[in-house]
């Protein structure tokens, strides 16, 4: 269902390696499984020509693998950037994370990419292949004696249902054409969650977060993370390794990942796509950005570079504690 | 290990009432490092500071906790003992059991819980502490005054006095505020001109002294010590060095027709115009809103009448950047608008005035030459009323005013309503009033004056509603004491306006990280050990910005103010402040947070080369900070995302070990 093809970003890819403007490319390849798209980084024409994959699970938020990445080669690297991933390129470049010399981006249209999880509820597990009609998937498992159809729309992931922008915010060329930012309906489930009472709000969360297995995908995953060591894997933090008092106590770490990458999380989604537990993460992180845009005014993390964000930011326009507090207290 | 002491004060009975002492002392002795434990009544004295040295001595100790009052007050003494010992005064630490534990409970039990919680959270954090040693940084021996009243001129002429230079800046034509618009003064009488306008000379007289006036302070860096101040001087456009003040331009500029500010709009002036005959610079100012040359390009009248060439219409506002070691904030006050306080009737009749009007109505100088006249039609009053604390001492939840006492209007309404029946004994007086306050020398004596020897009547009471009415204004108001209501009808009406910090107040705290009150008034760092200065170091107070003050409290104020400056002037090096943070090079990511959240300045970046696995070498971008502009305010250990940033003294890892305590 994307409108652009794997034949044509090959070919760009190739093009641009060939005449030198780049010497390595940032694409995606397939995993263990057809639905497994994992990022890879391609030296030669050769190799992308075989292995390059461009497909409805190429969700990956290539962003962040600038920062090891951009260190690692000589001459440019490319990366093709779908829009929301250009609001990540760019906070990583407001906050000086990869040298922007290093890079040749490419824009290219999303469609919107599908959830696995989605297709699991629809055609159950075993899963052994998947291919791409352009409306539909074709979905074989190992239970089922005839391969199902599943329509594109219907396994969207919710962070492209609720998509926030078409518009591509940085690139050096972009392919097809660029589209606007989307009044999106991303903070109705936020406005849910803030309408509960305290008891039932705890008890999702403590539900949701309970299934955490601290595999830290979410923050091996997150462009927002790219700390050179994380605190959670610092002797040094005092916050390392500790045991948890309680069971609710080592799920914090989500809220207190959210705080972490509070103002400077684009809402990209990558901590929901990631988690293997399906825990809605996101959600923590839209909770932030609706309370700067509400506290300070609207406020897109990487919406461009340099950009100063609410939190580490001071105006005299800027609401007093109290109205925080009173705020807060209504909440409760 | 450490080696650590435990040392609690009873403080008296202060903390030993509600806390058993002896039990925290036992307590604490088996927590981790310590080696010895003992309680004194009174610690910060002589013998209780030779216990804590002999102790130090005796048993080795490598770090202190002292379980007694708050770090604030004896913090500095306890690292002096210290170092008396031989001990870093870095190895001190203060659990508080006083303010924070016997102070606020009632029971011995909790109260002692919680001092021994206190005792072990310090306990744990001594442990992880490590010795400091300050670094030292140049005083720029230069005093910026911000301010040109009379708390502002006293500062100033103090510190030059004791051969310092000093600057003033002032957003004013002229110096003088607003004592130079002032009558008399209370209790003593004496004009107000005839005691400040040889101060104001002194001022421009004083060789030490440079007063910048018609200019603001654009913008304040730096530390205390070592400011970095940019001050905007406004284009006058009249060059301040040739003008001699003679007046010339003032008699024929054509535009007449501008209202006076220093006659509160009482009468109007030119375009071009001397605030008052006595201003200090006397230098003529153009208004460029009112210039018909600077609007229009047509005129230019008084360039051609100034003798000496002094009028410039092409002058640009103009930055001077100076470095100064110490600020003083001297930006007093103004009364508050009348706008929301209809009931009196303030704009829809000239002749009710506020108190501070009335001075320029009294005043020799002022828009009547002295004679008391009712603005509207020039006759003379023959009933006036005044109204004490109008937006004074209002409810909380007013809109209208303000919740303290404005402290000055109770003597000066006295001053009003006896100088007016001296000079004009056929006039009736009235003063309706809440309370009269007169807690000051000669005050009470000079309130009682104005009622036992000049006839004022005082009426306990508020007046409720003012209505023009033909020529008289109809007074409504109410007599507690007889419980009546009262219609007077009265010529003129005088409403003593509260007053408020002037509006350029909380801007330049904000430039300063000076701290104010909710009225934006500054706060002091303690209000009654150091009330000249302010918590931001090297930033002192002087005169009604810090509350509402009248002259005699401001000029001493002013006077101590300026101590607390050539005191710190005097010091070629200043101690730092070692607790300052520090960037963990191998943790940092250079995403610049920290250095948008420090408000000193402090923090810079350098593209260092780090070594990685496989003999390769990465080149990173790492914040450094400057330990000497560094503050320690902890904001960027916050701001970090990856926890490189720390805090020398105030470790992430000493304030988790204290939760940890605490919690265990």
């Amino acid at each position: 269902m994307q409108k652009i093809t794997r034949d044509q970003l090959v070919e760009k890819a190739v093009a641009l390696l060939s005449d030198g403007t780049v010497s390595a490319v940032l694409g995606w390849s397939r995993g263990e499984f057809d639905y497994d798209i994992t990022p890879a980084v391609f030296k030669s024409a050769e190799e992308v020509k075989e292995n390059f994959v461009w497909n409805d699970f190429c969700g990956a938020n290539f962003s962040k693998y600038l920062v090891a990445q951009t260190g690692k080669v000589e001459g440019k690297i490319l990366v093709f950037l779908k829009p929301c991933d250009t609001y990540s390129f760019n906070q990583l470049l407001t906050e000086h994370r990869f040298d922007r010399e290093k890079v040749y981006a490419v824009g290219i249209p999303c469609e919107g990419m599908a959830d696995i999880a989605k297709v699991r509820e629809i055609v159950g597990d075993g899963i052994v292949s998947i291919e791409d009609d352009g409306e539909s998937l074709k979905v074989s498992t190992l239970y089922a004696d005839a391969p199902v159809l599943v329509g594109a729309k219907d396994v969207m992931a919710e962070r492209c249902v609720n998509c926030k922008s078409k518009k591509h915010v940085a690139f050096d060329e972009l392919m097809g054409e660029d589209g606007e930012v989307i009044e999106s309906a991303r903070f109705d489930e936020v406005a849910r969650l803030e309408a509960m009472t305290p008891d039932e709000r705890f008890l999702f969360w403590q539900n949701e977060l309970s299934r955490c297995i601290r595999c830290n995908a979410c923050r091996d995953a997150c462009p927002a993370c790219t700390c050179e060591k994380c605190v959670f894997d610092n002797p040094d933090s005092a916050v390392e390794n500790k045991a948890p008092a309680n069971s609710f106590e080592e799920k914090m770490f989500h809220i207190i990942r959210a705080f972490h990458v509070a103002g400077r999380c684009t809402d990209c989604g990558e901590c929901s796509r990631v988690c293997p537990q399906n825990i809605p993460l996101h959600l923590l992180n839209r909770k932030f950005i609706k309370d700067i845009n509400e506290f300070y005014g609207e406020y897109q993390a990487g919406a461009e570079v340099g950009s100063r964000a609410p939190l580490v930011d001071y105006t005299t326009e800027d609401l007093e504690p109290g109205e925080v507090f009173e705020r807060g207290d209504q909440d409760a | 290990m450490q080696r650590v002491g435990v040392f609690v004060c009873w403080c008296g009975s202060n903390i030993a009432g509600t806390v058993d002492v002896a039990a925290v002392a036992e307590a604490l002795k088996n927590e981790p490092g310590v080696v010895f434990s003992t309680d004194y009544q009174y610690m910060c004295s002589q013998a209780g500071q030779d216990i804590i040295k002999n102790a130090i001595a005796e048993h080795n100790l490598t770090g202190i906790v002292v379980c007694s009052c708050s770090p604030r007050m004896h913090e500095a003494t306890f690292r002096k003992t210290a170092a008396a010992a031989g001990l870093n005064p870095y190895m001190v630490e203060i659990a508080n059991i006083r303010e924070q534990c016997s102070w606020v409970h009632k029971d011995m039990t909790t109260g002692t819980e919680k001092a021994i919680i206190l005792g072990k959270a310090a306990v744990a954090k001594v442990n992880l502490n490590t010795p400091l040693t300050p670094g030292e940084s140049p005083v720029t021996k230069r005093a910026l005054v911000i301010g040109g009243g009379i708390a502002g001129i006293q500062t100033a002429l103090d510190i030059a006095d004791a051969g310092f230079p000093v600057d003033i800046v002032e957003t004013k034509p002229t110096i003088g505020g607003k004592m130079a618009q002032l009558d008399k003064t209370f209790p003593t009488l004496d004009c107000a001109a005839c005691i400040l306008t040889p101060k104001m000379v002194d001022v421009a007289q004083n060789e030490k002294i440079r007063i910048f006036s018609y200019s603001e302070v654009e913008e304040v860096g730096g530390f205390v010590g070592n400011f970095d101040v940019k001050i905007k001087k406004k284009a006058r456009y009249v060059k301040e060095d040739i003008c001699t003040g003679c007046g010339a331009c003032v008699d024929k500029c054509p535009m007449k027709k501008n209202p006076n500010e220093f006659n509160l709009g009482m009468d109007n002036r030119p375009a071009i115009y001397i605030p008052f005959a006595q201003a200090v610079p006397k230098v003529a100012t153009i208004d460029p809103n009112a210039c018909n040359m600077l609007k229009n390009g047509k005129c230019g009248l008084c360039a051609r009448v100034c003798a000496a060439g002094a009028i410039d219409y092409t002058q640009k506002d103009e930055i001077i950047e100076e470095k100064y070691g110490a600020i003083v904030v001297a930006t007093g006050f103004n009364p508050i608008s009348m706008e929301k306080f209809d009931e009196f009737a303030y704009n829809q009749s000239k002749d009710v005035i506020t108190s501070l009007e009335f001075e320029r109505l009294t005043n020799a100088a002022g828009p009547t030459a002295g004679h008391l006249e009712r603005p509207s039609d020039g006759k003379s009053p023959k009933t006036i009323v005044f109204v004490q604390c109008v937006g004074s001492r209002c409810d909380a939840c007013s809109e209208k005013g303000k919740e303290y006492c404005s402290k000055i209007c109770c003597m000066y309404t006295a001053k009003h309503a006896m100088l007016t029946r001296d000079k004009y004994p056929d006039t009736d007086v009235y003063v309706f009033y809440i309370d009269v306050r007169t807690p000051g020398k000669n005050f009470d004596e000079f309130y009682r004056r104005a009622v036992e020897e000049f006839g004022v009547k005082y009426i306990k009471g508020m007046v409720g509603k003012v209505t023009p009415e033909g020529d008289k204004l109809k007074v409504q108001a109410s007599d507690l004491l007889s419980n009546k209501q009262l219609h007077i009808d009265a010529d003129l009406v005088v409403l003593a306006a509260a007053i408020e910090p002037d509006k350029s107040a909380r801007p330049l705290a904000t430039m300063l990280t000076a701290s104010m009150d909710t009225n934006d008034f500054f706060t002091e760092a303690h209000p009654k050990l150091r009330p000249v200065e302010s918590p931001t170091a090297g930033v002192f107070l002087s005169g009604a910005c810090q509350g509402p003050k009248d002259i005699p409290e401001t000029v001493s104020q002013a006077g101590a103010a300026a101590s607390k400056v050539i005191g710190l002037l005097a010091k070629d090096k200043l101690t730092g402040n070692p607790c300052v943070a520090h960037s963990n090079e191998l943790m940092c990511n250079g995403c610049s947070s920290c250095e948008r959240v420090c408000p000193y300045g402090a923090i810079t970046y350098e593209d260092k080369e780090f070594r990685m696995p496989n003999r390769t070498t990465k080149i990173r971008r790492v914040a450094s900070v400057n330990p000497a502009v560094c503050q320690g305010c902890g904001a960027c250990t916050v701001a970090c995302p990856s926890g490189a940033m720390d805090l020398k003294g105030f470790a992430n890892s000493q304030i988790i070990a204290e939760v940890d305590a605490i919690c265990k």
